[in-house]
């Protein structure tokens, strides 16, 4: 079981007011994303429910029973770090068996379950190194074995993958994604790389300032964000966001293009512009025009194939039926 | 050419290091070989260096003098006794200043420092009222106390920064694992310190050993360490310099071993938080 339960909770360092009142429902089994800019208090609330910091005011309950002030050994919850928080001066089957050696399991099954877990995360052959001589990803793994072997309600991970090289965090990702299927404990997952929360998440909890702008499934968010903010945070590369004559066409303040519904041609379109920056990612190209008199920059992704260079003109067509139109508050509207 | 200039600088770095080594060195090389000649050879002038009588009377004299093994159980007594007494009072202190800092935090760390800049001397009269009235004048037990007063803000201080250097995640994690306070600590938080701990010991001894001040001022027969023994040998005998450094070399060789079969250790200790 692993559902958790947040209730008006608020968490105040000194005057400073990080997380205003604050419901959320996480349920068994879910894969939930916490994602926001830095700063937004994801991490705080991670740490709230993992028992590491104290509530100010509200109620944290974890399978129905209230564990606002129950300590963090007692809530059944593993939490893996950002910089991985291994034991240094002991060995990787000293550090996955730690968790078990405090609950006080036999032996035999500690040791059972630390060759499973071993197995499992491909540290066999590691079990009797010391955390110095492991690489960024292995000790990432000893963390997840360490978590895995405690057999928690759910297991909450804090940037988990933000110290390693990009390669591996797309390996890590997947794995993390498969041990969710496998185990089908409830994982809540803080990060501020939004393609980590698309590719991972069951439900996205948007955070800004401690609010929580939107929560839904990566879809959800990515096909109908709740606001500008949301709309410009979830998708990669950023939404277009034209103001103007043009928005007031579509009776808006505001409409949000995303840079995949833009089709661009060399000869006619609606729009036209001069390419600045051409990215080339080989599938993908991302043109960034520029004078288009719509924003300062227009992004588009266009086929890898599409050869247009600096400077070029370039015509750009919206897809009309993904256009995204918000008014004066920023709120989006159909 | 760029590979040149890195090896000629190196000549020189090495050779100032050693110009200063030496330089330092030099008095208890000094007072070392000194303690081997006779009398009239310590105070020739010209100085001899080297080509003299090698003698070890001066040894013989003062074993057969003065009670050597007495003055140097008194410092071992009191060296290590300042110095673990100190560290059973530190290591509670430096752990909450470390991990649950308040905001006065650091003004206690301060102030703590600032009686170290106070001259030892100015409270010299009120201390030895108090040792007079609590009858440990001489007393093994009341030079322990005072020199643990006088080493505790450097013990906490070292302490303090050996445990700021542990990251706060990992004992997070060990909170998570379902350690309590207790198991933290003895599982997670001294292993870690250990090296730590050692360094901090091995600096305190060393200071505790040498200190002069209090030792000689609040002793007489009953509890004087080695630095009085040295002093037993200095200006009322007159001057017998041969004898008076056959006493300091005797005075020193323990620490000096002490510390060179732990170097390691004191380096780290020494540069304490200067080196990440």
């Amino acid at each position: 079981m692993g559902r958790i339960t947040l209730d008006k909770v608020t968490k105040s360092f000194g005057d400073v007011n990080v997380i205003p009142p604050l419901d959320l429902t996480i349920n068994d089994g879910e894969f939930v994303v916490f994602v926001g800019p830095s700063g937004c208090g994801k991490s705080t609330l991670l740490r709230l429910i993992a028992g590491l910091e104290d509530v100010t005011s509200g109620q944290i309950r974890i399978d129905g029973e209230d564990a606002t002030n129950l300590p963090p050994a007692k809530r059944k919850l593993a939490m893996v770090f950002q910089s991985y928080a291994l034991y240094p001066h002991m060995s990787v089957r000293k550090n996955i068996a730690f968790p078990m050696k405090m609950a006080g399991v036999d032996e035999a099954e500690q040791k059972k379950r630390i060759e499973a877990a071993a197995k499992a995360l491909n540290l066999t052959d590691y079990l009797d190194r010391r955390p110095g001589q492991l690489s960024g990803g292995q000790r990432q793994r000893v963390a997840i074995g360490r978590a895995i072997v405690r057999e928690p309600s759910a297991f909450l991970f804090d940037e988990p993958l933000s110290n390693l090289d990009a390669a591996l965090r797309v390996n890590m990702r997947l794995e993390i994604s498969e041990l969710h299927n496998q185990l089908e404990t409830t994982m809540i997952y803080v990060t501020h790389d939004q393609v980590e929360a698309m590719t991972m998440a069951d439900k996205i909890v948007v955070l800004r300032a401690g609010h929580i702008e939107q929560v839904g499934s990566p879809l959800e968010l990515y096909r109908a964000p709740r606001n500008k903010f949301v709309a410009g945070f979830i998708g990669s590369p950023k939404m277009n966001f034209i103001e103007g004559a043009v928005a007031q066409q579509h009776g808006a303040e505001t409409i949000g293009i995303r840079p995949e519904h833009i089709t661009a041609s060399e000869t006619d379109g609606m729009w036209s512009g001069k390419v600045g920056v051409a990215e080339h990612l080989g599938s993908d190209t991302f043109l960034h025009v520029h004078d288009s008199g719509l924003a300062e920059t227009i992004t588009v992704r266009v086929n890898g194939e599409f050869s247009l260079r600096h400077g070029d003109t370039v015509y750009l067509t919206p897809e009309m039926d993904k256009v995204h139109k918000f008014d004066a508050q920023g709120l989006r509207f159909e | 050419m760029a590979r040149a200039v890195t090896t000629n600088r190196k000549i020189i770095n090495t050779a100032v290091a050693w110009g200063i080594g030496l330089l330092v060195f030099f008095p208890i090389l000094w007072t070392i070989l000194t303690s081997f000649k006779t009398e009239a050879q310590a105070i020739a002038d010209p100085p001899i260096f080297l080509g003299f009588d090698w003698t070890l009377e001066n040894y013989a004299v003062v074993m057969e003098r003065s009670d050597y093994g007495k003055y140097l159980w008194n410092s071992i007594v009191i060296a290590g006794g300042s110095t673990i007494l100190g560290i059973i009072i530190a290591v509670p202190a430096a752990w909450s200043m470390a991990f649950v800092p308040s905001k006065k935090t650091k003004d206690i760390l301060l102030w703590m420092l600032s009686t170290k800049m106070l001259p030892a001397v100015g409270v010299l009269y009120p201390i030895y009222l108090l040792f007079i009235k609590m009858g440990i004048l001489d007393s093994k037990i009341g030079l322990v106390i005072v020199l643990m007063l006088i080493n505790l803000p450097i013990i906490v201080w070292m302490l303090y920064t050996y445990f700021k250097e542990i990251p706060g995640e990992i004992l997070e994690a060990a909170r998570m694992d379902g350690a309590s306070l207790k198991e933290e600590v003895i599982y997670i938080l001294t292993p870690m310190a250990i090296p730590g701990i050692a360094s901090t010991l091995l600096l305190n001894v060393i200071l505790a050993w040498n200190e002069a001040f209090w030792t000689l001022n609040l002793t007489a027969a009953k509890a004087a360490p080695l630095t009085a023994f040295i002093a037993s040998y200095s200006s009322p005998e007159g001057l017998f310099y041969a004898k008076l450094s056959a006493a300091s070399t005797m005075a020193i060789a323990p620490i000096l071993i002490l510390g060179w079969f732990s170097q390691k250790q004191l380096v780290s200790g020494l540069t304490f938080g200067a080196v990440k």
